[in-house]
């Protein structure tokens, strides 16, 4: 048996508990809760022996120490860490505050990542470490990076929770922010399950062509139809969303989850988070690349990305503490970072060239 | 008149430089025009950026190029080491400096000042209070308070102001200064990155196998003096078992002075070598461009009843296997062998991926048996009769291609690395807390008063506060 058994079962129960979560919040049973909360830990228990069985197998293969044999080497072992990372942080959250309602929240991220892998087809082959990898600050490196990415992530969703919760009018621009957010992410991923079903179709075992196919049913089509017809209906999307958001508002306060709760957790998540990224991203990733390359920071565009989304949260950072700003103006700051945090995880590997280009 | 007016403007500059809205600015400035630089491809050949130029916005060539050679005026092609970059991270450094003194003073002086009694209707107001009625006399009591402030992590100072007792005590007090300490950290980088920039130097060496360089080279081919000599002994990549996956790049260096030798080391990517300040990283490698004629070829031949000799030959040498009367004629060289669909053999590229000799060998003049021998295949060393004949190099022909810095900054800015990480630790995982218990003896009871603040995590220290109030009551119950 194979870590992939395990991977592809957690892959499933996440989905499942993605429905579940949805479900309960929109039914409130709670029997419904506790279903979702138990496949959660099945699949992140499934996920957990995965991740170590796979660190067993490459361990095997690559003849090397543990520390070194880490899977954390390409975007699909990245991808899959994230997942687990945000899985955890997620279930501390629930435990924690004794409430399930983040969870429709939380999965539907975990489980785009996972929709993302098998659509970009990527390889999932265990390949031996290119000399470059072969340092004991890999491991350091991208463990506290994507842990500090999961905790953005969360920051992500309770702070466009806040904004659902703290907008009054339609015409206020921070529902209009979230309401558009919202719907291109919603439209994202429909996008990505489009690609699928059409590729599952047409691109059977031509793994290596899809990643140049992503969103080649939609907005990236070859007919101009089909991309006027995507447009339309993201845009046909985001108005519905902004019509009926209000909906989404009273479902989340009526589970005892208050403007202040998210505020709370969106702050604590990026001051946990923020420390965790400038140690184990910037500076660790510096001095590593002071040994590999010679040069602790060359501009590379993963750098720069990183850079930028300092930028975003130290900015959040200050306003929240030195300008004493709450509320939603901070919430519209904490989205965004998040947004460039995708570019400098997914963006930089997929658009951009550079050194570090470990991910295709 | 003329003086206050200089005064106002230069408060205007200060208080300019000390606003956060001036610094939300520059990270502006910053983060935009870097995304300029993540999307040109800096130091390229301009081809590749009109390319994407055009696949991005939809233009054509000429348009492009247009769009390019505006860019490229504005130093986007090499952005980062443009005058305004520069200029944008010295006014970034500029707002931190002054933001900081423009701040400090007020937080040292707060620092500064020790925890004193408050009055009783003070500690009520505190955002975490307690209040608990203890039956009985006080005595007793003080060592009790004492005890459990020091139990979760307080050295408690004791007041007395007639009848009313007071215990205080702070902790994390300088934990304020962490902000400061971050921002001192990155200003310690930038400065460590500047001395780099000015004293320092990165550079390239390109070094065959057998050679001794005393320069390395920066870009356009200038000369750069090293200040002792290096020469590569040997370069080998090895590969991982059955794949064209390369493991490890290696090259053997020894430094000289005078002819002497006083450093030896094999470096691999991610272990440089260093020496006089000057470190020397594996990057790459590749061929010598007079190509394999000068390369010396490393076989070792032993026959079957075990005479062995190192041999080093040429291709088109011929060799005897020791103890026998095989002699081996070495025909052809392939970097990189491999057979195609109907077993003949082909070269599959330049560089020495799968390096193959063809060996023809014959007994007292007859023609016994040809073929390959393949460097990263043992079992093809073995031939037909028994003997054995080693192909374990073809020295000469390859060079390692090493980067080469010179950075007296990079200390300091690793030292501003750990500053920062103590900066960030006392920002966001410490807080200042304060606690105070005033005791105020009533008839038969003593009135226990508990107040406490923190400007981080109040909820953790809600916590203790509470474990500390049941434990003040829970013991004096039991003591009864």
């Amino acid at each position: 048996m194979t870590s992939s058994v395990f991977f592809g079962l957690a892959t499933i129960a996440y989905i499942f508990a993605m429905i579940l979560y949805i479900a309960y919040l929109a039914f409130r049973k709670r029997a419904v809760g506790v279903a979702a909360t138990t496949i959660t830990i099945a699949g992140f228990a499934s996920q957990t022996l995965a991740l170590l069985m796979r660190w067993a197998e490459f361990k095997e293969i690559g003849g090397m120490g543990w520390v070194r044999a880490v899977p954390l080497t390409n975007l699909y072992e990245s991808l899959i860490f994230f997942v687990w990372c945000l899985i955890l942080v997620y279930l501390v959250i629930e435990f924690r505050y004794k409430n399930r309602s983040f969870g429709a929240f939380i999965t539907p991220v975990a489980a785009l990542a996972l929709a993302f892998i098998d659509l970009t087809g990527m390889s999932k082959n265990i390949q031996p470490l290119v000399p470059a990898l072969q340092s004991n600050w890999l491991l350091v490196h991208v463990m506290m990076s994507f842990i500090s990415y999961a905790l953005f992530a969360v920051s992500f969703s309770t702070g466009l929770m806040y904004l659902i919760v703290r907008s009054e009018q339609r015409n206020e621009a921070s529902y209009i922010f979230w309401t558009v957010t919202l719907g291109i992410f919603v439209a994202t991923l429909a996008a990505m399950g489009l690609d699928f079903l059409t590729f599952k179709v047409a691109f059977m075992g031509k793994q290596e062509l899809i990643r140049s196919y992503l969103f080649k049913a939609s907005f990236r089509s070859e007919s101009t139809a089909v991309v006027a017809a995507s447009l339309a209906a993201t845009a046909g999307l985001i108005f519905v969303i902004w019509r009926f958001g209000y909906l989404l508002k009273t479902i989340i306060t009526s589970f005892n989850i208050s403007a202040e709760m998210l505020d709370e957790l969106t702050y604590k998540s990026i001051a946990i988070g923020f420390p965790i990224f400038t140690l184990g991203g910037l500076i660790f990733g510096a001095i590593w690349a002071d040994q590999a390359w010679g040069k602790y920071w060359t501009w590379d565009p993963k750098e720069t990305w990183s850079l930028i989304t300092w930028f975003f949260y130290a900015f959040f950072l200050h306003i929240r503490l030195m300008r004493g700003w709450k509320g939603r103006k901070v919430a519209v700051v904490a989205v965004l970072g998040f947004i460039a945090v995708i570019f400098t995880y997914l963006g930089v590997n997929l658009l951009l060239s550079g050194l570090h280009a470990y991910g295709s | 008149m003329e003086k206050e007016k200089d005064k106002t403007i230069i408060d205007k500059i200060w208080d300019l430089f000390a606003s956060v809205r001036t610094a939300v600015v520059i990270f502006a400035l910053i983060s935009l025009t870097s995304v300029v630089g993540t999307i040109i491809e800096q130091q390229a050949d301009p081809e590749k950026n009109i390319k994407v130029l055009a696949k991005m916005f939809g233009l054509g060539h000429d348009a492009a190029h247009k769009v390019l050679d505006i860019l490229d005026t504005l130093h986007f092609t090499d952005m980062y080491h443009s005058w305004w970059f520069l200029a944008l991270l010295l006014l970034f450094a500029a707002n931190l400096i002054i933001c900081s003194i423009d701040r400090l003073p007020r937080i040292w002086k707060l620092v500064q000042e020790k925890i004193h009694p408050v009055p009783a209707d003070y500690i009520e107001k505190m955002s975490i209070n307690k209040s608990v009625t203890i039956k009985g006399k006080s005595a007793g009591i003080k060592e009790k308070i004492t005890a459990s402030m020091s139990s979760i992590g307080f050295k408690p100072a004791e007041s007395a102001e007639g009848q009313a007792v007071q215990f205080y005590a702070e902790h994390g007090n300088y934990s304020r200064l962490g902000v400061y300490i971050t921002h001192l950290s990155i200003l310690i980088i930038l400065a460590g990155a500047i001395i780099g920039i000015y004293f320092g130097y990165n550079a390239f060496l390109n070094l065959p196998e057998g050679e001794t360089s005393s320069v390395a080279y920066r870009d356009r081919g200038v000369e750069l003096p090293l200040g002792f000599e290096l020469r590569c002994d040997n370069f080998e990549v090895e590969y991982y078992p059955n794949t064209e996956m390369p493991k490890v790049y290696k090259s053997w260096l020894v430094v000289l002075k005078n002819g002497q030798e006083l450093m030896k080391k094999a470096i691999v990517v991610n272990d440089p070598l260093t020496f006089e300040g000057v470190t020397f990283y594996q990057s790459s490698f590749g061929m010598h461009p007079d190509g394999f004629g000068r390369g010396i070829l490393i076989l070792k031949a032993s026959s079957k009843d075990g005479k062995a000799e190192q041999l080093n030959l040429k291709v088109g040498d011929k060799f005897t296997i020791p103890g026998t009367a095989v002699e081996g004629h070495v025909r052809d060289f392939s970097p990189a062998l491999s057979f195609d669909e109907n077993g003949k053999a082909f070269t599959f590229a330049e560089q020495m991926v799968n390096p193959a000799i063809y060996v023809d060998f014959s007994d007292k003049g007859v023609q016994k048996y040809s073929g390959w021998l393949l460097k990263r295949m043992p079992k093809t060393w073995a031939l037909p009769d028994g003997n054995r004949v080693e192909f374990l190099d073809l020295w000469g022909v390859q060079y390692t291609g090493m980067q080469v810095r010179k950075d007296p900054g990079v200390f300091i800015v690793y030292l501003g690395c750990i500053i920062m990480a103590i900066g960030l630790y006392m920002t966001f995982f410490m807080s200042h807390r304060r606690v105070w218990i005033a005791l105020t003896e009533e008839k038969d009871s003593v009135k226990v008063l508990i107040g406490a603040s923190a400007n981080k995590n109040r909820a953790s220290l809600e916590r203790k506060i509470e474990k500390m109030a049941n434990a003040i009551s829970a013991e004096h119950k039991g003591g009864k």
